[in-house]
């Protein structure tokens, strides 16, 4: 069985997901101020990070990584209802590309499971 | 086992182990954070050797040409020589200082060798005392001379120096070509949107001139945005230009000061944005002050545009330095 990433379709997945979810997250007025980033193309190497992750991709983030990456966030905010809202626009993207349930499933999984490191909780 | 030689340390990877980790392994130091090929933090340049395909899967096409590539998932087969972005050091001269406006100078610069670049690049131009500074390229390679247009920043040291006392024949220096936002064929029937506030303007015309020469067949958008109508320039040549190319729109754009013949009012991003509410399947180049470029950057790509058709140059000033 392959894993879930190649399922999904791998790095290509990955880049065609990106443009789509980050156009929803600048769009929510929910979370769009946690993104506005100065520089969009690194905004966009973060999201494709983010991306491959959930997907169940190959990554070297430790738990720990997460607390410290989103500390700075936490400190300007961030709670549950921005995480589901995150979640929300993910599970959304993934629909739109037409990635079946049982896939999606997995992914919002694998992100649920980063929920108390990204929070620091 | 391929060799690889980074700004002169001569480092060799083990089998299987990617041009990121032996760099590190040898002491040098390179960004990084996902290790996947995803973040794009650990990016370099080649400037010779072959990359694997896989190193620069997902990069925008002007860093592909240039031989930008991932280095956490590069696993070469044969040598490669990296270097630090930048360009090399040339010798040159003022060949010619032309007022286009109150405020803006054409500078035109020799080289004693040709300089290699893309139109739209920028190089930068270094003083005998050192200061140093950017300037985008608005001329082509085969025009001869660089051509630059410098606006007078109130009490900048190089333009203010530029301006007033530079003299023709005068001996700089000048370092490229760097930036990543330029005309590349292939898509020759793609829309393309050229938008720009003051001497944003420069880049913009060599890439204008650039894509005609590549034979550019889809429709150009040309916005040069200015507070004023004195912050326009080169509006009859670029008007004359216009008429000359059918699939050219030049569009001047002026946030106040009524509305003068031939003048779009408003603001820059509003007046694209209503002309061209859905932007899909376009390619976009964006120059000038930081603030606009930004806001253009995420307007354009809220109205469709991909994130990896949009090119921009930020001319980010740096007071003190
Ligand atoms: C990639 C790139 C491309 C560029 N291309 C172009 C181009 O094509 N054309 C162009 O005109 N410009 C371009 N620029 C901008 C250009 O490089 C210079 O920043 C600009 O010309 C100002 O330089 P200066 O030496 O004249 O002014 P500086 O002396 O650097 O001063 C800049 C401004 O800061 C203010 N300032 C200076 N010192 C301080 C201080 N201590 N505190 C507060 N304010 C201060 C000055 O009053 C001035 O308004 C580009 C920049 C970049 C990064
Ligand atoms: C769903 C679980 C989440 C995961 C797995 C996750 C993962 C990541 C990853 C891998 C990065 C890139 C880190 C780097 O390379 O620098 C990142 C950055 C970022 N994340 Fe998350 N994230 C999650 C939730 C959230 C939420 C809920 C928000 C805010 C609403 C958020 C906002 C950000 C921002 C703004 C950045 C960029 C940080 C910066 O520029 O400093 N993330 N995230
Ligand atoms: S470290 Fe993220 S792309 Fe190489």
């Amino acid at each position: 069985m392959s894993s879930l990433y190649e399922q999904i379709g791998g790095q290509p997945a990955v880049d065609a997901a990106v443009d789509i979810f980050y156009r929803k997250v600048l769009s929510d007025d929910r979370i769009s101020h946690f993104f506005e980033g100065v520089d969009m193309d690194k905004q966009i190497g973060k999201q494709k990070a983010f991306l491959t992750m959930a997907f169940g991709g190959p990554h070297n983030y430790t738990g720990q990584d997460m607390r410290k990456g989103h500390a700075h966030l936490v400190a300007r905010g961030l709670n549950g209802t921005h995480f589901d809202a995150v979640a929300e626009n993910l599970s959304n993207t993934l629909t739109e590309l037409g990635v079946a349930q049982n896939l999606i499933d997995q992914v919002m999984a694998i992100a649920g499971s980063t929920r108390n490191d990204v929070l620091g909780l | 086992m391929p060799t690889f030689t980074f700004s002169g340390v001569a480092c060799q990877a083990a089998p299987e182990e990617s041009v990121l980790d032996a760099l590190l392994r040898h002491g040098v130091e390179v960004s990084n954070s996902c290790r996947a090929g995803a973040c794009q933090s650990c990016m370099l340049r080649a400037t010779s050797g072959v990359l694997p395909a896989a190193s620069q899967q997902g990069l925008k096409a002007t860093l592909v040409e240039q031989g930008y590539f991932l280095s956490c998932v590069c696993r070469p087969e044969g040598d490669l020589v990296l270097e630090p972005a930048g360009g090399l050091e040339f010798t040159a001269s003022i060949a010619a200082l032309e007022r286009l406006s109150a405020n803006v100078l054409r500078v035109r610069l020799r080289t004693d060798t040709p300089l290699e670049y893309r139109p739209g690049q920028y190089l930068t131009l270094r003083r005998a005392d050192g200061l140093a500074r950017s300037y985008s390229l608005a001329s082509l390679p085969e025009d001869g001379a660089l051509e630059l247009h410098v606006r007078r920043a109130p009490r900048g040291r190089m333009s203010g120096w530029l301006f007033d006392e530079a003299r023709v024949n005068e001996a700089v220096t000048v370092r490229g070509p760097a930036g990543e936002c330029f005309y590349t064929g292939g898509s020759p029937d793609q829309p393309l949107l050229l938008a720009g506030t003051g001497t944003g303007l420069a880049p913009l015309i060599g890439i204008l001139r650039d894509a005609l020469r590549l034979g550019h067949r889809g429709p150009i958008h040309l916005y040069h945005g200015a507070l004023r109508p004195e912050g326009l320039y080169l509006r009859e040549e670029l008007r004359d230009f216009d008429s000359a190319h059918a699939n050219l729109h030049y569009t001047p754009v002026v946030l106040e000061g009524g509305e003068p013949e031939g003048i779009a009012a408003g603001a820059l991003d509003k007046t694209i944005t209503a002309a061209h509410p859905k932007l899909s399947g376009w390619r976009g180049f964006l120059c000038g002050d930081p603030g606009i470029v930004q806001l253009l950057k995420k307007k354009l790509f809220l109205a469709g545009m991909a994130s990896r058709d949009i090119f921009a140059d930020a001319f980010v000033e740096a007071p003190g330095s």
